[in-house]
């Protein structure tokens, strides 16, 4: 197992590497700097300011600098924030976030798992068509538009629940967690329904039943392991796409996380804020697709003893 | 009185072509203490019959129409759900035919043993785990101690089906339903199971019902025997009366469909399509293991024209050899001489060139052909890739496969779901057959069929085999049924050659301890 992980880590490195590499050209090539703007500067002043970022230097120089900056851990100075390096604006930015990238994800294992086994339990009966249709609204409807109307009915409509903000007033965190978990909870929903299907079709399953199970027993206790197996596997690239989605929410509920200062950073040709939040985001995606990989593995025996022996 | 007494049971299935009756009025005794087989070809409802007892069919698309089933002195057929799972798994437990995918994978083999020993008779868990270790031991598992522990994956088949028939057991129930246990299985470990089930039977007087496709499975077994046929009860006699004085011309069928007999000897003398020298196959079990040797200097000769058996157990290298021959998989060393170039060494062109000589037909029809592709493209395919037909003659020449092969013409469009296992293995020989090859690697291809439809496919092969000029390698598990295609017969163990010689010499004169063990495996052999 042990091995299986460093090899999976090992190979992690050049995909970050890619990354790092492909931002950081791309970002270059973008037209505009991050010290252009209407107003102009002076030449002597811009020229200044571009010697003090290393951004006089020929690109393959500053890459290099980079990425030796990089393997001590630091992410540079922010252009845009003077005096603040992009470290410290991660570290402030995330907590926020992973608060709510967490909340998100356990909205779509709860109520998306919740939905998908209970569909599947009476397929093709209105125990199953209710939930899955709400499912397919889910899926469809984009977050910029969800989150507005949640405000709109909870929030203003019914005043049952705060508009905007994080951690000020309590409740503030359920509409932004609801917001950005509700399309993974309704792919969640399909998912675990196809697999719950899918194992409660099996002969392992009959033999449960003649076992004298009672099916609530046969459902938890020999269904639910495999059926939730899609979906374990599925929480990697969900947990990217909470990241890439919460910079909606943020923008709609208000919440200083880091979505926002990755957006702004792209407007402001902010490179290193850019590549410094790139990486850090690329590595969390890596980490979490091996961790479910992993958590794949230990639910299923038969991977395990191949993961074992890798 | 009976232990169980099945009247007039009728059991519908609710379809979208409008409703089927699968079980037609049967019935049928259990006594305790006996062991009752139904026998039938798949579809005859007999399996059906028996889940329908449990409550263990899916309500709807089935229904149970009329009918009563008294056990114990109560009607199993008017229970509530909640009544009938207190008899399931207590008094009357279930072994199931494919052992593979019977077990949870997810579960250890102890945590899923206990399970019906906790559930009905709340035992503590320390209890029932003592209990299970005792039960494994009795049905023959090596060292319970370790294995209890253990994944379904990291067991063989047969010791699978002996977790399972320890879990039927687990709650000493009265009435034992074993629904084709032995039919996913080498005849060998076939015969250890069926050995163990009477003996387990014997000893606690039980009651069982054993359901089989099979009649000479249950010869040795059987104190009554019950015949269906399309949902009907068409014979009802002991062994006795079945086997010697079988009344109802289905049985009789039955009968006639055991592989019994050898092929008359060949004409004179061959030259040889294929000399395997020294053949070795070996597969890496990771760094540092030792290869595990699947095929291990291996020599002999096919003659052209010539059927040859290949006979042993699961992992006696048959199947590694088959591959080899076609280079399915890659050769450790030695050669295979094909009418006199060395298969081995081929590539690209040249492999291409002999691969259209040489076909395979596998096991299992279901998996072998692509659900997506239509009996017309399965076939056309390889005809079109060999440039045998061209875009203008092809759909003559997939009709013609169609016809040698015994399909209708009709059912050229349809796809491998609309066809049974027999009509699809058809398929899968048309479709081996469409590059006109010389030689054939026939691999189990008639172990996933029932008796009936295996004697037909056997009988397609020998025809085929004549009419095509066909050198075929039969490769089986089954003695009886290679006795029954091969000119010559080879018998394999790990990987080696242990005995050779015709059908005849070895059912009648075998000189090696494992092929007197194969011949004691057949079952029925005191019949036939």
């Amino acid at each position: 197992m042990w091995r299986f992980i460093a090899g999976r880590l090992l190979q992690a490195i050049p995909v970050i590497l890619a990354v790092i590499t492909v931002t950081f050209f791309l970002v270059r090539v973008a037209p505009g700097g991050p010290f252009d703007s209407e107003k102009a500067v002076i030449p002597e002043v811009k020229a200044a300011l571009e010697a003090q970022y290393r951004l006089d230097l020929p690109l393959g120089q500053q890459y290099f600098a980079y990425l030796q900056d990089l393997a001590r851990g630091e992410l540079g100075p922010s252009f845009k924030y003077p005096g603040r390096s992009v470290n410290e604006l991660i570290a402030a930015g995330l907590p926020a976030t992973a608060e709510l990238g967490a909340y998100a994800l356990l909205v779509a294992v709860v109520l998306g798992g919740l939905a998908g086994v209970v569909a599947s339990l009476k397929p093709n009966s209105a125990q199953d068509y209710i939930p899955m249709s709400v499912a397919m609204i889910g899926i469809c409807m984009p977050t910029f538009l969800l989150g507005p109307l949640l405000v709109l009915l909870f929030g203003i409509h019914l005043e049952w629940l705060p508009v905007a903000g994080w951690g000020d007033i309590p409740g503030d965190k359920i509409l932004p967690s609801l917001t950005l978990g509700a399309a993974y909870a309704a792919y969640i929903a399909r998912l675990s329904r196809a697999g719950m299907l899918e194992v409660m079709s099996q002969d392992y399953i009959r033999t449960a039943r003649a076992k004298g199970l009672p099916e609530w027993q046969v459902v938890t206790r020999h269904a639910l392991r495999g059926g939730l197996i899609p979906v374990v596997a599925f929480l990697g690239p969900a947990f990217a796409g909470l990241l890439a989605g919460s910079f909606v929410v943020e923008t709609i509920f208000q919440i200083p996380g880091l979505g926002r200062f990755y957006v702004q950073a792209a407007f402001n040709r902010d490179y290193t804020m850019i590549l410094g939040t790139t990486v850090f985001l690329s590595t969390l995606i890596v980490l979490f697709n091996l961790l479910s990989d992993i958590l794949a593995a230990w639910l299923n025996p038969r991977l395990r003893a191949q993961y074992g022996e890798a | 009185m009976p232990l169980l007494s099945v009247r007039d049971l009728q059991v519908d299935f609710t379809t979208r072509n409008g409703r089927i009756t699968a079980v037609n009025g049967i019935g049928f005794d259990v006594e305790p203490g006996q062991i009752t087989a139904i026998i039938g070809e798949s579809g005859s409802g007999k399996s059906v019959a028996c889940y329908s007892l449990l409550g263990l069919l899916p309500t709807p698309p089935a229904s149970i129409e009329r009918g009563s089933a008294v056990f114990d002195g109560r009607d199993l057929l008017q229970m509530s759900e909640r009544e009938l799972r207190e008899i399931r798994g207590r008094d009357i437990a279930m072994i199931f035919q494919d052992p593979m995918t019977c077990l949870n994978p997810y579960m250890t083999v102890g945590n899923q043993l206990v399970e019906p020993l906790i559930y009905h008779r709340k035992v503590t868990r320390a209890q029932a785990r003592e209990r299970a270790l005792e039960l494994l031991a009795e049905v023959g598992l090596r060292d319970p101690q370790a294995t209890i522990d253990q994944y379904p994956h990291q067991f063989s088949g047969g010791m699978r089906q002996r977790v399972m028939i320890a879990m039927a057991l687990i709650n000493e129930p009265r009435l034992l339903i074993a629904d084709e246990p032995t039919t996913a299985l080498d005849v060998t470990i076939q015969a250890q199971i069926l050995e163990l089930i009477a003996e387990l039977q014997r000893k606690r007087n039980i009651g069982v019902i054993f359901i089989s496709h099979d009649l000479s499975v249950v010869a040795d077994i059987a104190d009554e025997i019950v015949v269906m046929e399309k949902g009907h009860v068409v014979e009802r006699g002991d062994r006795q009366a079945i086997f010697q004085a079988a009344e109802h011309p289905y049985t009789q069928k039955l009968l006639a469909a055991i592989p019994a007999g050898s092929k008359p000897p060949a004409d004179a003398a061959r030259e040889d399509l294929i000399q395997v020298r020294n053949l070795c196959t070996w597969f890496s079990q990771g760094r540092g293991a030792e290869p595990l040797r699947a095929v291990d200097d291996v020599s002999f000769t096919v003659q052209r024209g010539e059927v040859l058996g290949l006979v042993g157990e699961s992992g006696s290298g048959k199947s590694t050899i088959g591959r080899s021959l076609l280079r399915l998989v890659p050769v450790t060393s030695g050669e295979v001489l094909f009418d006199g170039t060395d298969v081995t060494g081929l590539a690209g062109a040249g492999l291409k060139q002999m691969r259209r000589r040489m076909q395979m037909i596998f096991q299992d029809p279901y998996a072998s052909l692509n659900p997506r592709m239509s009996v017309y493209d399965t076939l056309a395919e390889p005809l079109l890739l060999h440039g045998i037909a061209t875009r203008k003659t092809v759909e003559q020449g997939v009709l013609q496969l169609m016809d040698d092969v015994g399909l209708a013409r009709a059912f050229v469009r349809k796809y491998p779901h609309e066809f049974s296992g027999g009509q699809r293995q058809r398929i899968a020989i048309g479709r081996a057959l469409a590059t006109r090859p010389e030689f054939v690697v026939a691999d189990e291809p008639v172990s996933a069929l029932d008796v009936t439809i295996q004697a037909q496919i056997l009988e397609l092969m020998l025809e085929l085999g004549r009419e095509y000029g066909l050198t075929m390698l039969f490769v089986s598990h089954d003695l009886a049924v290679v006795r029954h295609i091969a000119d010559r017969i080879l018998v394999l163990y790990k990987g080696r050659v242990v005995e050779q010689g015709t059908g005849d010499a070895l059912f009648n004169a075998p000189k090696e301890d494992y092929t007197r063990q194969l011949l004691q495996a057949i079952p029925g052999r005191g019949l036939l």
